[in-house]
């Protein structure tokens, strides 16, 4: 009973929430008092048309939109209850804990070795050698990568093919242990079965991480995650169980764009 | 759902699907007033009729089938339209033995047509089946329009069509104790509003659907079953052994 009662906190825990969140670039709103809840250990997507504000929002999870000019990020993005957008908050230790893979796979022009190890190494996370290899070989495992370069690790990581160089940023993101994984749309630039395997891995280590992931895919939300938010025109439109979301929706907005009919 | 799809041709097939179910649900309606009234009138040639149409309601079950599948491996719906193709292949598949009844209750009639007209039990049939083929264009009624409130109402009512069944079970039963010479055509009675009472049920399956079209909830199944027949017995009968 006890274990029981655990399991069913932890299910329900909150990894980071967004309060009242606003997002503009030089004064043109892109987002408008955002309130979301994400779940620990859970795949979250997120969906919605081009201009949405979806991967706006996703960037202000980590602050990547602090390098962006003119941009400016009011309201609350609480990670672990702590406010990142707080001054004493370091940006780069934000964002060892909060990592994120991109839309199109961007290997560093350096060995398939090297690009896992980067990380651990500029945040310090391997003294010696030997611990350092242990992180890539454990990263890319979990990647699933791993058998397919165990032989090669010091050829360039753009030698991989598209998916493989895409299982090689997951690795890089997973080598500094983060907690949160953001992806903005990590299979738009992939075949069906680099797709698939992403897939698969996502879910796969979704047992570790929180994952949140912006996709244009409903399929592939659908598919891999279990809570799904909808934007439209920079608003959060609705957000709820995945399946709801995409089998019974309660807003009008949301049933005319998973069913095809705004775009 | 007002607003069309960005892509014409997936509405359109949509429209298509829909159209074959009001078509197939259609069939099955005037098949079942038919079958009842070569039953009740005697009319073995014109129930050879009512059982060739089956085919053709068979037939609409496969293109509707044929249809939702290639809907979902094409448009991987979503919301409503999800719903809507999914509630057509369970439809379809309920309207077709909708079908097999009817066309039962037609080789029935033509199996008892020489025997005596079973006078005292035809007006309570053709009440019978009257209240079902209502009950079928009523769901249809709701299908079109969408209107979850009445295939609401057409599930209440097929209580009614359970309390008919169990007294006719009963009548028939009283009948055939009473006159063990009419046991051929009580016999095939029993069936034949056996079978009325299955459409009944089946009719209410396709409204429970709507009503998940509609609403994306399923139908509250606490409602009291009518259909007592499976209790019924002759007082008296056994004494004897």
């Amino acid at each position: 009973m006890q274990n029981e009662t655990e399991k069913s906190t932890e299910k329900t825990a909150i990894k980071i929430q967004a309060k009242n969140v606003g997002v503009s670039y030089s004064g043109m709103v892109a987002l408008k008092d955002v309130q979301i809840d994400i779940t620990e250990r859970k795949v979250t997507a997120l969906i919605g048309p081009s201009g949405c504000g979806k991967t706006t929002f996703l960037r202000t999870m980590n602050r990547m939109n602090d390098i962006i000019e003119g941009c400016e990020v009011t309201g609350e993005i609480l990670l672990d209850g702590e406010d990142i957008y707080d001054t004493q908050v370091d940006p780069v230790v934000l964002r060892r804990r909060v990592g994120m893979v991109f839309q199109k796979p961007n290997p560093f022009p350096k060995s398939i070795f090297d690009n896992v190890a980067y990380g651990p190494k500029i945040h310090g996370l391997a003294d010696k050698k030997d611990e350092l290899e242990y992180i890539v070989e454990k990263s890319l495992k979990r990647a699933g990568l791993f058998d397919e370069v165990k032989d090669r690790l010091n050829a360039p990581g753009t030698s991989l093919s598209g998916g493989q160089q895409q299982r090689l940023c997951i690795a890089r993101a997973i080598a500094v242990s983060p907690e949160v994984i953001l992806m903005d749309e990590p299979c738009s630039a992939l075949d069906p079965i680099a797709t698939a395997r992403i897939e698969e891995l996502i879910d796969e280590i979704k047992e570790r991480y929180t994952i949140v992931m912006v996709t244009h895919s409903m399929q592939q939300a659908a598919r891999v995650s279990q809570q799904t938010a909808f934007f439209h025109l920079g608003e959060l439109v609705e957000q709820g169980e995945t399946e709801t979301i995409f089998t019974n929706p309660r807003d009008p907005r949301t049933e005319a764009y998973v069913t095809g009919r705004i775009g | 759902m007002a607003a069309s799809h960005i892509v014409k041709a997936y509405d359109e097939e949509l429209a298509d699907l829909n159209r074959l179910i009001v078509e197939m649900g259609g069939l099955v309606e005037s098949q079942l007033a038919s079958a009842i009234e070569v039953l009740i009138k005697h009319m073995p040639e014109e129930a050879k009729a009512v059982i060739k149409q089956d085919k053709k309601i068979d037939e609409m079950e496969i293109a509707i089938d044929q249809l939702a599948t290639r809907l979902l491996a094409l448009r991987q719906p979503m919301g409503e339209d999800l719903r809507n193709i999914v509630a057509a292949l369970k439809m379809s598949n309920n309207i077709e033995r909708m079908g097999d009844y009817g066309k039962n209750i037609a080789k029935r009639a033509i199996t008892i047509s020489h025997l005596p007209i079973l006078n005292k039990t035809s007006a309570s049939i053709e009440r019978m089946g009257e209240m079902v083929r209502i009950m079928i264009r009523e769901t249809l009624d709701a299908y079109i329009r969408k209107d979850k409130d009445l295939a609401l109402e057409v599930i209440e009512k097929d209580q009614q069509v359970d309390q008919i069944h169990t007294s006719l079970f009963r009548e028939i039963l009283t009948y055939m104790s009473a006159n063990p010479d009419t046991a051929t055509s009580c016999t095939h009675l029993l069936f034949i509003v056996k079978n009325i009472e299955r459409i009944g049920d089946h009719t209410t399956n396709l409204a429970e659907q709507i009503y998940y079209i509609v609403s994306g909830e399923l139908v509250n199944e606490d409602r009291v079953k009518e259909d007592k027949s499976a209790y019924v017995a002759v007082e008296g009968e056994g004494k004897n052994n």
